[in-house]
């Protein structure tokens, strides 16, 4: 981290954000110098557009859905702070350096990245992932290889698979089970999505 | 082996006759020529000895839980040897390098890369490289200094051993052997991170294993005072060479073979050959341009695994997969036995206490040490660290094998005078790691409580969530502006995507696959098995048919997914008998029968099979119509296609009432359509479908041709799934599924059909909506819609098919008698 500490004080809130979300200082600066340089137009705040600038994110498949995680609802832009709380998200568990002692779960904590995730199918944000919910995400993510029946086929059979009370819907405590009766092999994302710090270092 | 001996016996007899014609009295009517056949002989001899020893072993399974099998074959081994040495008091038969080289372990390592973890290994490649790589040096510089050390200071008396030497043997025990691990490591079921490493490191050390050897061999024969520094450099740089050559050319014959298979199509029954043939090539160009034999075939299997699998049809891959399985358990199997034997020998043995204690001691203690320190540096860099007892068993887990042991005995006795001392203190250590640590291994991972292999129960809702969850990191970190693993990956699969699986698949598999698409596949296939299980636990296939359950699988799945999931059907209508087995096989979809449809296109006849089932209802229906259709055309398809259609959209009242009963699960809204298939290019199989004929002579009820539907039918264009072609031995030898032994005799009315009647008020079909209703696809096409708006249309579509049905069955002849169990009536027709 080549920057002097003095760039810290550029971070509104610096001390609290870090008590809140567990990063440190290193890291927060990283951030904040990775989001001066989205916020294109100086604004101190990011717009969906500035996000899609990105150009990886263009690529992916479900990106609009993570861009528009990064805002409430209703708002247009996001400020350093929310980008931070959001990004928090990500951070590894276990590494809670600064876990302010309130009872409040972490925002790192399994649930609350399970929750993040959920958030993303849940777009009515009725906390259960209707039928055509689970049909949007995963229209988004086979591509046009697989016809619309296939889908309603998948979608329906993704459903029965974890709805356990029969609603034909998803809700955010089978959604975890999901994930808890059966930890996939292969993909150690979700017990350990993305250290923040790894490109930083 | 009698077949071809008894030939060449033949033809050397011929030669006899005419060569020696005047020296033979008589013409000898058998000959006793053991030497002629000798060699092949013994060798088939031997691999039958081994698989019966393997048979036998495995036979006690309270033996097996306590014992790895490994150990118990090495300990046959022991008494095969010590009854050839009783007999010939010399050791005939022992293992040699060039046998196990080149002949026992590239199947077995290349049926570690065919069959590799890709996202699993690629994944832990940094730690499986510092494992493999500096572990590997480590170990051998420790040892060989250690073992150095201890005899300038007196530990094991007078042997006529340098430093060198020492380095020599040190690097011969370093590495980690892939065959014992294997063998040890596929009983006890540690987590997947812990045995990829081990196993990663066991096979990617190799390429250390062959430099270090070469180098310090070089070098002993060099002597002491010719090294100097750019010798050393030299044998750093070869290392380079050695082991990224070695994968490079692995990785160019992999991309080879994944090509190949590209354009196999048409000789899909050797196709599978390809694969071994290939594989074994990359190891021999790499043992040719002395670079890393093992490291190339592992890369081969690791590239190709992919493609191949993809563009093989369903049968070479299991063929492939299974022939792998055989040979390489085989060759397992092979190289303990010997291993076992080579022991018995008298003229190897030289026993020195301090010289193989201290070996012993010195290669756990330092595997411990490298694997701790290394560890504790990765583990600074690790998202997910590895703990302290997966640490342990990973040390514990260092075990050295056959390569070593091959690799002792290619040491040049006139270099090195203790070479017999070398070879003994080498199988002293196999056989403590692999039958001490064997033993003990299961013990310890169950007394530390290693974190096990979970038993993942394959859900669709998983797969997807994994896939979003991959797609938010990678974003994530776009957006965090880092570029990290996920980063790397996603960089990795959309090149590979773009590039690769466009040059090395074949266009038509490349649009259909997908992961979750896979997984829904294998579940799909997984239900196929469950459901032929319960028919076969209540004694027949009954229930299909009378509990819409089936019904209900079918029509969503078999429908939309003739293309998907053709081996399905395949598997159950095969036999049925193995299905309950199947569905715990680790590969499924697996039929290995080939029967006679091998050259022609495999696919077709899989989709026979597929919609075997649901035909059987509908013929029932329509012997009364049977003489409009002429025999003579055979375009079966179209009519066929249709009856299907008919058939499932009747059903689907019932499916859905069903699944709303069962499943409480409101109906699909959508009802299926027909997969994109191009159906016309199956049409001018008229070879196939005539020998379908033949084979059906006996049923004419299988026989229609579209007659009126034809002209209807062109315009509807090739959107009809369900070609149905009958071919011979294509599986639906199973009578269960068989039409004239269908236990649904005419007279008992099927479940579905009653209740259709009583839905629809027993609507009396007209005689035309009867005639046309079936057959003309122009009708089906213009009924299309209703059949995805409400269900009472198709009720009124539902009153029409049974009831045709219902009167066909009443003008037939009462049921024969019930059909025999299953079980016999396997045995009858296999």
């Amino acid at each position: 981290m080549g920057s002097s500490s003095s760039s810290m004080d550029h971070i509104p809130n610096a001390e609290e954000l870090m008590q809140e979300t567990g990063f440190s200082a290193a890291h927060l600066l990283r951030l904040y110098e990775r989001f001066e340089f989205l916020d294109k137009d100086q604004t101190g705040e990011l717009r969906p557009e500035d996000f899609g600038a990105i150009g990886g994110l263009a690529l992916n498949p479900i990106g609009d859905r993570i861009i528009s995680a990064f805002f409430s609802p209703g708002q247009e832009t996001v400020d350093f702070p929310s980008f931070v709380r959001v990004l928090a998200h990500f951070r590894p568990n276990g590494t809670n350096r600064t876990r302010n002692g309130t009872q409040q779960e972490p925002v790192n904590s399994r649930t609350r990245k399970l929750k993040f995730a959920f958030q993303l199918y849940d777009q009515d944000r009725d906390g259960k992932i209707s039928r055509a919910e689970l049909l949007q995400v995963l229209r988004a993510m086979l591509g046009i290889q697989v016809t619309e029946e296939q889908l309603q086929s998948i979608a329906e059979r993704a459903i029965q698979e974890a709805d356990l009370d029969r609603d034909d819907a998803i809700s955010f405590d089978e959604f975890k089970k999901v994930q808890q009766v059966s930890p996939h092999p292969q993909t150690p994302t979700k017990e350990t999505p993305l250290h923040p710090t790894e490109g930083g270092r | 082996p009698r077949y071809p001996s008894r030939q060449s016996q033949n033809r050397t007899r011929m030669g006899l006759n005419t060569g020696h014609g005047s020296s033979i009295k008589e013409v000898p009517i058998v000959t006793f020529k053991w030497h002629h056949v000798e060699t092949p002989y013994l060798i088939a001899l031997w691999i039958l000895v081994a698989g019966l020893a393997k048979m036998v072993i495995e036979a006690n399974h309270h033996v097996t839980n306590v014992i790895p099998e490994s150990a118990l074959l090495i300990c046959f081994g022991f008494i095969l040897g010590g009854m050839v040495w009783g007999a010939d008091k010399v050791q005939t038969f022992t293992l040699t390098p060039t046998v196990f080289f080149f002949y026992l372990l590239p199947q077995i390592i290349l049926d570690a890369g065919y069959f590799m973890p890709n996202k699993l290994f690629f994944g832990n490649m940094g730690a499986i490289l510092i494992y493999a790589i500096i572990g590997t040096c480590w170990n051998a510089a420790s040892l060989g200094l250690s073992l150095w050390g201890c005899h300038k200071g007196g530990a094991m008396g007078d042997l006529d051993i340098g430093l060198l030497q020492y380095l020599l043997f040190g690097s011969l025990m370093a590495a980690v052997d892939p065959v014992a691990v294997i063998a040890v490591f596929e009983q006890v079921h540690v987590n997947e991170v812990l045995f990829i490493l081990v196993f990663g490191e066991s096979l990617l050390n190799d390429g250390v294993t062959v430099v270090l050897f070469n180098v310090f061999d070089a070098f002993v024969s060099l002597g002491g005072s010719q090294i100097d520094a750019v010798e050393i450099i030299k044998g750093i740089i070869s290392f380079f060479v050695v082991a990224f050559g070695g994968s490079l050319l692995g990785f160019v014959f992999g991309l080879l073979v994944s090509l190949l298979t590209r354009c196999t199509k048409n000789i899909q029954i050797i196709e599978p050959g390809f694969i071994f043939v290939l594989g074994y090539l990359a190891y021999l160009t790499a043992e040719m341009l002395s670079l890393s034999a093992i490291l190339s075939i592992v890369f081969c299997g690791v590239c190709c695994q992919k493609y191949i699998n993809a563009n093989m049809d369903e049968k070479s891959v299991s063929t492939v997969r299974y022939t792998m399985k055989v040979l390489a358990n085989g060759s397992e199997t092979m190289i303990f036995v010997f291993l076992g034997i080579s022991a018995i020998d008298k003229t190897i043995w030289v026993w020195n206490t301090g010289f193989i204690l201290l070996t012993l001691l010195f290669i756990m203690v330092y595997r411990f040490i490298g694997v701790f320190f290394l560890t504790w540096i990765l583990n600074r860099y690790r998202l997910v660290p590895i703990g302290f007892i997966d640490q342990v068993i990973m040390s514990y887990g260092g075990l050295r094998g056959a390569v070593a042991y091959g690799l002792a005995v290619m040491l040049d006795e006139n270099k090195i005078k203790e070479k017999n001392l070398m070879i003994s203190t080498t199988l002293i250590v196999v056989y403590f790691t692999v039958i001490f640590q064997g033993i003990t291994m299961k013990p310890l991972v169950t007394w530390l409580k290693v974190k096990r292999a979970a038993v993942t129960e394959l859900t669709l809702i998983e797969k997807v969530q994994n896939k979003v969850f991959d797609h938010v990191l990678v974003a994530i970190e776009d957006i965090s502006g880092q570029i990290g693993h996920n980063y790397m990956r996603d960089k990795w699969n959309y090149f590979e995507e773009k590039w690769m699986s466009w040059a090395l698949m074949k266009p038509s598999v490349r649009k259909s696959r997908d992961h979750v698409f896979s997984v829904f596949h294998q579940l799909n296939l997984k239900d196929a098995m469950s459901y032929v299980a319960e028919g076969e636990r209540r004694g027949s296939l009954e229930f299909i048919r009378n509990e819409s359950a089936f019904i209900d699988f079918k029509k969503k799945f078999g429908d939309e997914f003739s293309e998907a999931m053709p081996d399905i059907m395949a598997n159950m209508s095969d036999d049925h008998g193995a299905a309950s087995d199947r569905r715990r096989d680790p590969v499924p979809s697996v039929s290995l029968e080939m029967h006679e449809q091998t050259m022609k296109g495999m696919r077709e006849t899989e989709d026979i099979n597929t919609h075997h089932l649901l035909q059987q209802h509908l013929y029932k229906g329509r012997k009364q119509h049977r003489h409009r259709y002429s025999r003579s055309h055979f375009d079966v398809n179209k009519d066929e296609n249709e009856v299907q259609e008919i058939f499932q959209r009747t059903m689907r009242s019932r499916l859905e009432s069903f699944k709303s009963a069962k499943m409480g699960v409101a109906p699909p809204k959508t009802i299926s359509k027909y997969s994109k298939k191009d159906q016309q290019q199956k049409m001018p199989n008229g070879k196939s479908l005539d020998r379908s004929k033949s084979y059906y002579s006996g049923d004419e009820d299988f026989e229609f041709s579209e007659g009126d539907s034809a002209s209807g039918y062109d315009a509807s264009g090739s959107t009809f799934p369900m070609r149905v072609t009958y071919r011979a031995g294509a599986g639906i030898e199973n009578p269960a599924f068989m039409p004239d032994m269908d236990p649904m005799t005419p007279i008992q009315i099927p479940p579905w059909l009653m209740e259709a009647e009583l839905d629809s008020g027993m609507v009396a079909p007209s005689q035309r909506a009867q005639v046309r209703l079936p057959w003309t696809p122009s009708n089906l096409r213009r009924l299309a819609p209703f059949r995805a708006s409400a269900q009472s249309n198709d009720s009124f579509m539902l009153a029409d098919a049974p009831a045709t049905q219902q009167r066909d069955d009443e003008e037939l002849p009462p049921p024969p008698s019930p059909p025999p169990p299953p079980s016999n009536r396997d045995g009858g027709y296999m």
